[in-house]
C-alpha cells in the first residue's frame, strides 16, 4: 500500500470517512481477517474483490458492528468513523447502523408496504416529526434510489411484489431513507440480470456525490465500472489498496497480478 | 492425464440381465405401492366404522320424543300465594285422568309415568312466569320418560316376553292409545345443549359440559398463549446458546411428552391440596390444562420463529433496529400464522383431555351450568365418562351424541388451524 507512488486524483484529495487499524476477525477459532488497516475516503466509491472466502464480507460487516450479532464473532483492532472509535462504550451499535447503511446481497425487503419499507428507518429512529416529513423522507429516498417514478403510484403495494433489480432498488432506498454517512453493499447485483445491474450500478455513481459507498463484487469488471478506489483481499489479507485504475492496470502484489488476470479466484 | 477412450466400455442396455433387472425394481414398486395403499384403506376403514356407529346410536339422541297435554291450573289445587311450591303432581294426574277417563285411579300411576319427571316442573315454571294462568287451561309439549323415548324410536321390541321386557304390555297399550291420538312427536332434541346434566337422560343435556370447557379453555389460552410465546421469543431470540439453554430446550420438549393424568395428579397435589383452590372448577382445570398445552406452544412458537428467513433479521439490524424491535416488528408477525396453528391444535388436544380433570373432581354431578370458572362443574370429555358410565338406556345414545359434539369441535379448531396455515403460508 504505497500511496505516495500512486498518481493524484481528486479521490486521493478527498477526507478520510473510515480508519481501520490492525482489524482482526475471529470466527471461534477460525482467523478469518488477519490485521487489516484501510483508509476509506468520503464521497468515494471503493471496491472489495478476492476470491470467495478470503473475508470480505466479513470486513464490510465490521463497519457498522453486524459482526456483533453473530454470537461467535471476535472482533479486534480499531476503526474509526469520522475519526471517533465505534466500538467505544459511547456508541450505540444500534444507531451506528443507521448512520453506516448496509445493503445486502440477496434483496430483502420487508414483506410489508413498499412505503413502509422506506418508512421503516426513519420510524424506528424518529427521523421524522410527522406524515408530511415521513412522506417527504420516502419520496426523496426513492427518488435517490431511482425507484420514485416506477413506484409511486402503488406505494401500498407489498415491496415483495417488485422484480428483483426494483427489489434491490427498495432496499437501497430503505438503506439511504436514515441519511447515512456510509453505505456498505455487499455484492448488491449478485442476484440481479444484467440490466437490473446496470441501473443499480449507475445509481451507485449517483450516491458517491452524497455517500461514502463500499461495494464487494465479484465482478470484477463491476469494480472498474463503479469504484475510484479498490481493495484486494487474499485468505484474510489486505493485500493490496489502491486507485482502482492502477489496480487493474499495474498491480505491486503478484497475488493480485494473477488474480486480475484469472489465474486465482 | 489419463486417456479415458481407452477405459471406456460399451454397455448392451438391451440386453436381458438389464431388462430383468428393470422388471424387478417395477415389480418391487408396484408391491410397495400396493402395502401403502391397503394401509391407508385400513386407518379409513376403521375410522369409518368409528364414526359410522357413533352416528348410527347418536343420531338418535339428536330427537326426543315428546307427548302434548293439556293442563289445566286448578285454583283448587295451587294456592296463588306460594305458586312455587304447588302440588303439580296432582295437576297432571289430572291431566292424564282427563286422556285416559277409562282408566281406574290405580292405574293412573302408570299414566303418569309416561311423562318425564321433569315434566311437573316445566308446567311449575310456566305459571310462576305468569301467574295469569291460574284457573286457566294450556296445551303444552312435554318430553316422555325414558322408557317410552326408547319405545317410539324402536328400540324396545314388542315381540320380546313381557317379563324381560322394560314395559309391559298394559303400558305399550297406553301409549299406543296417545300415538293413535295424534298426541306424540318427535321435535329436534335442542335440550341436549341448552339443559344442563340431569339423572333423567330425557332431560339430560350438555349445557353444563359445553360451558365448563370452555370456561376451561379460556383458562387454558389465556395463561398458556402469552406465557408460552414469551418463554419461546427469549429462548429464541435472547437466550445465550449454552448449555442451560441446551439443557431447558431438552426439557421442555421431555414435558411435552409427559403423560396427561400426571399433570392432573400435580394439579390435584399442588391447586387443590396445596393451595386450596375450588375442586370441580374449570379454572382448576383449565390450570391443569395450560401445564399440558404449554410445552406445545413453545415447541411451536420457536419453530414458527426459527422459519422466519435471516436475511428479514439481517434487513432490519442493518438498518438500525434493536433485537426488540426486530423481534416485535418483523419477526413476531411473520411467525404468527404458525404461533396461531400451533396454538389451536395445542388447544384441541386440551380439549379432549379427560384424565387430568377426573383427577380435579370434574367428574361432578352438576345440575347446573357454571356462571363463572369458578363455580363446579364437568366438561366434555368427562362429561361423556359420566354419561358411559349410566345404566339409563337413554345415555347410550347420548353419550354418542356428545362425542359427536366434541368430535364436531374438534374437527372445527383442526380445520380452523389449516385454514390458517394456508392462508398465510409465506414462499420466499
Ligand atoms: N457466520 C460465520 N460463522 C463462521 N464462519 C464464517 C461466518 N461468516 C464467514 N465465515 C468464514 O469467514 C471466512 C470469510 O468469509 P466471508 O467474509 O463471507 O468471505 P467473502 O465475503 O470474501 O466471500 C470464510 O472462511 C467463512 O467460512
Ligand atoms: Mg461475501
Amino acid at each position: 500500500m504505497n500511496r505516495a507512488a500512486a498518481p493524484v486524483t481528486p479521490a486521493v484529495l478527498a477526507t478520510v470517512k473510515i480508519q481501520a487499524r490492525g482489524v482482526q476477525v475471529f470466527y471461534g477459532a477460525a482467523h478469518a481477517l488477519k490485521d487489516v488497516s484501510i483508509d476509506i475516503l468520503d464521497r468515494t466509491v471503493t471496491a472489495f474483490i478476492g476470491p470467495s472466502g478470503c473475508g470480505k464480507s466479513t470486513f464490510l460487516r465490521c463497519l457498522n458492528r453486524m459482526n456483533d450479532t453473530i454470537e461467535i464473532a471476535r472482533v479486534e483492532g480499531t476503526i474509526l468513523l469520522d475519526g471517533q472509535d465505534i466500538h467505544d462504550s459511547g456508541v450505540d451499535p444500534v444507531q451506528l447502523r443507521a448512520r453506516v447503511g448496509m445493503v445486502f446481497q440477496k434483496p430483502n425487503p420487508f414483506p410489508k408496504s413498499i412505503y413502509d419499507n422506506v418508512a421503516y428507518g426513519p420510524r424506528i429512529h424518529g427521523l421524522a416529526r410527522n406524515k408530511a416529513e415521513l412522506d417527504a423522507v420516502v419520496e426523496r429516498s426513492l427518488r435517490r434510489a431511482a425507484l420514485w417514478n416506477e413506484v409511486k403510484d402503488r406505494l401500498a403495494s407489498p415491496g415483495t411484489g417488485l422484480s428483483g433489480g426494483q427489489q434491490q432498488r427498495l432496499c437501497i432506498a430503505r438503506a439511504v431513507a436514515t441519511s447515512p454517512e456510509v453505505l456498505l453493499m455487499d455484492e448488491p447485483c449478485s442476484a440481479l440480470d444484467p440490466i437490473a445491474t446496470a441501473q443499480v450500478e449507475e445509481l451507485i455513481d449517483e450516491l458517491r456525490s452524497q455517500f461514502s459507498v463500499v461495494i464487494v463484487t465479484h465482478s470484477m469488471q463491476q469494480a472498474a465500472r463503479v469504484s475510484q478506489k479498490t481493495a484486494f483481499f487474499h485468505l484474510g489479507h489486505l493485500v493490496e489498496y489502491g486507485d482502482t485504475e492502477q489496480i487493474f492496470t499495474i498491480p505491486r502484489d503478484p497475488r493480485t497480478e494473477s488474480y486480475i488476470s484469472g489465474k486465482i479466484g | 492425464m489419463t486417456d479415458f477412450r481407452a477405459e471406456h466400455r460399451a454397455i448392451d442396455w438391451a440386453s436381458g440381465e438389464i431388462g430383468a433387472r428393470i422388471r424387478r425394481r417395477n415389480r418391487a414398486q408396484l408391491r410397495l405401492r400396493l402395502v401403502g395403499m391397503a394401509a391407508i384403506g385400513f386407518a379409513f376403514a376403521m375410522l369409518a366404522t368409528l364414526v359410522g356407529s357413533l352416528l348410527w346410536t347418536g343420531t338418535r339422541a339428536f330427537r326426543q320424543t315428546h307427548v302434548a297435554i293439556e293442563v289445566h291450573y286448578d285454583a283448587g289445587i295451587l294456592n296463588p300465594d306460594n305458586l312455587q311450591r304447588g302440588n303439580y303432581r296432582a295437576i297432571l294426574g289430572a291431566t292424564m285422568q282427563a286422556l285416559f277417563p277409562d282408566l281406574p285411579d290405580s292405574a293412573l300411576r302408570k299414566a303418569t309415568a309416561i311423562l318425564s319427571n321433569g315434566a311437573q316442573f316445566m308446567v311449575r315454571d310456566r305459571i310462576v312466569a305468569d301467574p295469569a294462568l291460574l284457573g286457566q287451561r294450556i296445551s303444552l309439549r312435554v318430553p316422555v320418560s325414558d322408557p317410552y323415548d326408547q319405545l317410539h324410536k324402536g328400540l324396545i321390541d314388542r315381540e320380546t316376553p313381557e317379563e324381560f321386557r322394560r314395559l309391559k304390555d298394559d303400558e305399550i297399550a297406553l301409549w299406543d292409545r296417545l300415538e293413535a291420538a295424534g298426541a306424540v312427536s318427535a321435535p329436534l332434541n335442542w335440550g341436549l345443549i341448552t339443559n344442563a346434566d340431569s339423572r333423567f337422560p330425557e332431560l339430560a343435556g350438555l349445557r353444563g359440559a359445553l360451558m365448563g370447557s370452555f370456561w376451561a379453555l379460556l383458562t387454558c389460552f389465556v395463561l398458556s398463549f402469552p406465557i408460552g410465546i414469551g418463554a419461546a421469543i427469549y429462548l429464541e431470540e435472547f437466550a445465550p446458546k449454552n448449555r442451560t439453554s441446551d439443557f431447558i430446550e431438552v426439557n421442555i420438549n421431555n414435558l411435552a411428552a409427559v403423560p396427561s393424568v400426571v399433570f392432573g395428579l400435580l394439579g390435584l397435589a399442588v391447586f387443590l391440596n396445596w393451595l386450596g383452590l375450588p375442586r370441580s372448577a374449570p379454572f382448576v382445570g383449565g390450570m391443569v390444562l395450560a401445564l399440558m398445552t404449554l410445552p406445545t406452544i413453545i415447541i411451536a412458537t420457536r419453530a414458527a420463529l426459527k422459519a422466519v428467513p435471516p436475511s428479514i433479521r439481517e434487513a432490519a439490524l442493518g438498518l438500525g433496529a434493536s433485537r426488540q424491535q426486530v423481534v416485535f416488528h418483523h419477526v413476531l408477525p411473520l411467525a404468527m400464522p404458525g404461533i396461531l396453528t400451533g396454538t389451536i391444535i395445542g388447544l384441541a388436544q386440551a380439549l379432549g383431555e379427560t384424565a387430568p380433570l377426573l383427577l380435579i373432581g370434574m367428574n361432578a354431578f352438576v345440575t347446573a351450568a357454571p356462571g363463572s370458572p369458578f363455580d363446579p362443574s364437568t366438561a366434555l370429555p368427562t362429561q361423556i365418562f359420566i354419561w358411559a358410565d349410566s345404566p339409563e338406556r337413554g345415555f347410550v345414545s347420548r353419550t354418542s351424541a356428545a362425542i359427536l359434539v366434541l368430535l364436531m369441535f374438534l374437527v372445527a379448531m383442526n380445520a380452523l388451524a389449516i385454514y390458517l396455515r394456508n392462508r398465510f403460508e409465506r414462499k420466499w
